[in-house]
């Protein structure tokens, strides 16, 4: 009933000492993520709400056997961390750091499309299987299982759309942020082949914003490979042009990236786009009959 | 961060790079002596400004002689440009640069940027240069050519020797081609550049190639380890709310409407000045009050949001994740009775400690009025500040 990851995922969290690390830890295990182990260098052999800590994460996983991870690591050495975690041999990493130099990012997504990781995010809040699993920053109580698989580019927007959902009875088979940057790992594309493969998922609610050209791309895979109706909302219609609206991929560069473009690919394509971000429950549910 | 014409030419310089002589000025006697000392009678003076169509905004101009030179320096400095990139309220002007002109056999152009769908760094070139690129893209697309390069490998010698003869240049040039393009990428990571545009790149008579104007944006993630950068950046045309709010560790943008917002993510904080307008309204600013926001920064946000004098009202709107809802409660009761707020103010939070948040906010006994949904929120903002 989810795609990456269930009630049977053991997770490291990396930074698990530093604020958010500690302050997130506490969360996942109380919504019962199964997190085996916290790495930061110089704090080896203490632990942090019974969860041992090592120095590296070769001894991390070594100890636990653990595939998954999860980084809370200061932006300055957060690809560091990226690439510690996939020499390692975790094959999903989900960068929750916010503000990592692109030039970092180009390097660890060019690096990592070799190895057999997936990288979500960096500058997301991660992932979560409701009920199951919550890798992730996002309150844990607005979710709820079943069939409707959200995939967005922004953190708290998502919270919103779910909620939405979960007010209306409709539940969620799996939630992921991909993260607000220009450079990503995990993309639309890739979610959108993940959850049309998943066979309990019935609908997807993809949320984009301005800037980039993700959304276009994803309207022309959903032409070609997605059967399962997709119900979209686009934010920044009323961005001005050429400011970066916060997220450091949402900017509206030399006219390109627009929520009108972005809008119309998708709606060509069959996708139910909503204007009003308050509509997506709705439109999830009657598109669920 | 973008970065001056001025502050860009001394990055090429410790590069190496070849450019025309001269410096910047910020009164006319300094233009008058640099145009002097470069000896060159014919000089070009240009406004330094962050925006593009300096040229075509009557912001660059070639002088033959001192008076000319002064003249036009002073007709620049102190006074507003207005480009097409600028809005009709233009920019201000602080500094001029005085350089001396090239004489110019061809005009090309040379950029390097992020290529967001392929995740690679694009080298872009043609033969056009000196007119805008876009132009060229959208009536000859087949003068354009781009070159993707590895970032774990860098641009190879076959790829800057393709782009050189993009740029139809041959046998000497051809080699001092390549070795501007390696440097230009040199510069570009070493300096954490997020564009680097150079139009015109121009071959003079004697087959020199000289970087007429560049264009460089750095990345504003990269700025802890840039301080070069940071050290030499001046006060640039940012409206003073604006660098009050980078201060304080987030983000806001002014807008024209008269509903300030304070949300929690970029993404929210779009959508609520979205929802704003389909029913009805018209939003003041952008304003991502961040992550993990301390009390401080809530009470900041606040005052940010009361420096326009438009707002007639604000909706808070918080979805807590990193963060917590108690904390931006505090925020406000504190903000409240800090800034004295006037106009209706409408909260809608949810998501982590929101209970403890809304028992706080109620005993505060505070004017505020409760929303329990995004449209729900916006419906009685809009309302409020129209009854107001």
């Amino acid at each position: 009933m989810s795609i990456l990851i269930n009630k049977e995922t053991k997770v490291i969290c990396q930074g698990i000492t530093g604020h958010s690390g500690k302050f997130h830890t506490e969360h996942m295990l109380e919504y019962g993520t199964k997190i085996l182990a916290g790495v930061t260098p110089g704090k080896g052999g203490t632990q942090i709400f019974d969860v041992p800590v090592f120095d590296s994460m070769k001894e991390a996983i070594e100890e636990t056997g653990c595939d998954t991870s999860i980084i809370y690591v200061p932006a300055p050495f957060a690809a560091d961390a990226i690439i510690e975690a996939s020499e390692g041999g975790i094959k999903l990493i989900i960068c929750i750091t916010e503000g990592i130099p692109t030039i970092d990012m180009l390097r660890v997504k060019a690096y990592i499309d070799t190895q057999r990781s997936r990288l979500i995010g960096p500058n997301c809040p991660g992932i979560i299987t409701p009920g199951e699993s919550k890798i992730g920053i996002m309150p844990g109580y607005i979710h709820t299982p079943g069939p409707v698989g959200v995939v967005s580019r922004s953190g708290t927007l998502t919270y919103e759309a779910v909620w939405q959902l979960t007010q209306r009875n409709v539940g969620q088979s799996t939630c992921i942020g991909i993260g607000g940057d220009p450079v990503i790992g995990t993309t639309f594309i890739d979610t959108l082949k993940l959850f049309q493969e998943d066979s309990d998922t019935e609908a997807i609610v993809m949320i984009g914003e301005i800037g980039g050209s993700a959304e276009e791309e994803a309207a022309e895979f959903i032409k070609c490979e997605v059967t399962k109706p997709v119900i979209s909302f686009i934010a920044g219609l009323t961005a001005p042009k050429g400011r970066r609206m916060g997220h450091a991929g949402a900017i509206i560069a030399g006219g390109k990236g627009t929520v009108a473009e972005k809008v119309s690919c998708l709606r060509s394509v069959g996708v139910t786009v909503v204007d009003s971000p308050a509509d997506i429950g709705e439109a999830v549910k009657k598109v669920l009959g | 961060m973008k970065l001056y014409e001025s502050q860009a030419r001394e990055i090429l310089h410790k590069y190496n790079i070849n450019f025309p002589k001269g410096e910047a000025a910020a009164s006319v006697d300094e233009a008058a002596k640099i145009y002097s000392q470069l000896g060159t009678k014919r000089s070009v003076i240009k406004a330094q400004v962050l925006a593009g169509g300096r040229g075509k905004g009557g912001g660059v101009k070639i002088v033959e002689t001192l008076e000319e030179a002064k003249a036009f320096a002073a007709k620049l400095i102190g006074s507003r440009l207005i480009t097409a990139q600028t809005g009709e309220k233009g920019t201000p002007v602080n500094k001029v640069l005085v350089a001396e002109a090239i004489d110019i056999k061809s005009e090309l152009y040379l950029a390097i940027s992020i290529d967001r769908s392929t995740s690679k760094i694009t080298i872009i070139s043609s033969t056009d240069g000196g007119t805008e690129i876009e132009e060229v893209s959208a009536k000859t697309p087949h003068k354009i050519s781009k070159e993707q390069i590895n970032p774990l490998l860098g641009v190879l010698n076959f790829q800057a020797r393709q782009i050189a003869q993009n740029l139809n240049l041959t046998g000497s040039l051809a080699t001092k081609g390549s070795s501007l393009i390696k440097n230009l990428f040199k510069i570009f990571i070493e300096n954490d550049c997020s564009l680097l545009e150079i139009n015109p790149l121009v071959l003079t008579p004697n087959d020199e190639i000289v970087v007429l104007d560049i264009k460089i944006d750095i990345d504003d993630n990269a700025l802890f380890r840039q301080k070069d950068s940071l050290e030499t950046q001046e006060p640039s045309d940012v409206s003073s709310a604006e660098s009050m709010a980078s201060a304080a560790g987030l983000s806001y943008i002014g807008l024209d409407g008269n509903i300030g917002c304070l949300v929690n993510g970029a993404g929210l904080a779009m959508a609520t000045m979205d929802i704003i307008k389909l029913y009805g309204g018209s939003p003041a600013n952008f304003l991502d009050v961040g992550g993990d926001a301390p009390v401080e920064r809530v009470t900041t946000a606040f005052e940010i949001i009361f420096t326009d004098p438009h707002v007639a009202g604000v909706l808070v709107n918080i979805f807590g994740g990193i963060m917590k809802c108690d904390i931006v409660a505090e925020g406000i009761i504190h903000a409240i009775k800090k800034v004295d707020i006037k106009v209706p103010l409408v909260v809608r939070l949810e998501g982590t400690n929101v209970e403890i948040a809304r028992k706080m906010l109620d005993d505060s006994k505070l004017n505020i009025i409760f929303a329990d949904s995004m449209k729900d929120a916006s419906e009685k903002i809009i309302k409020a500040v129209n009854e107001n």
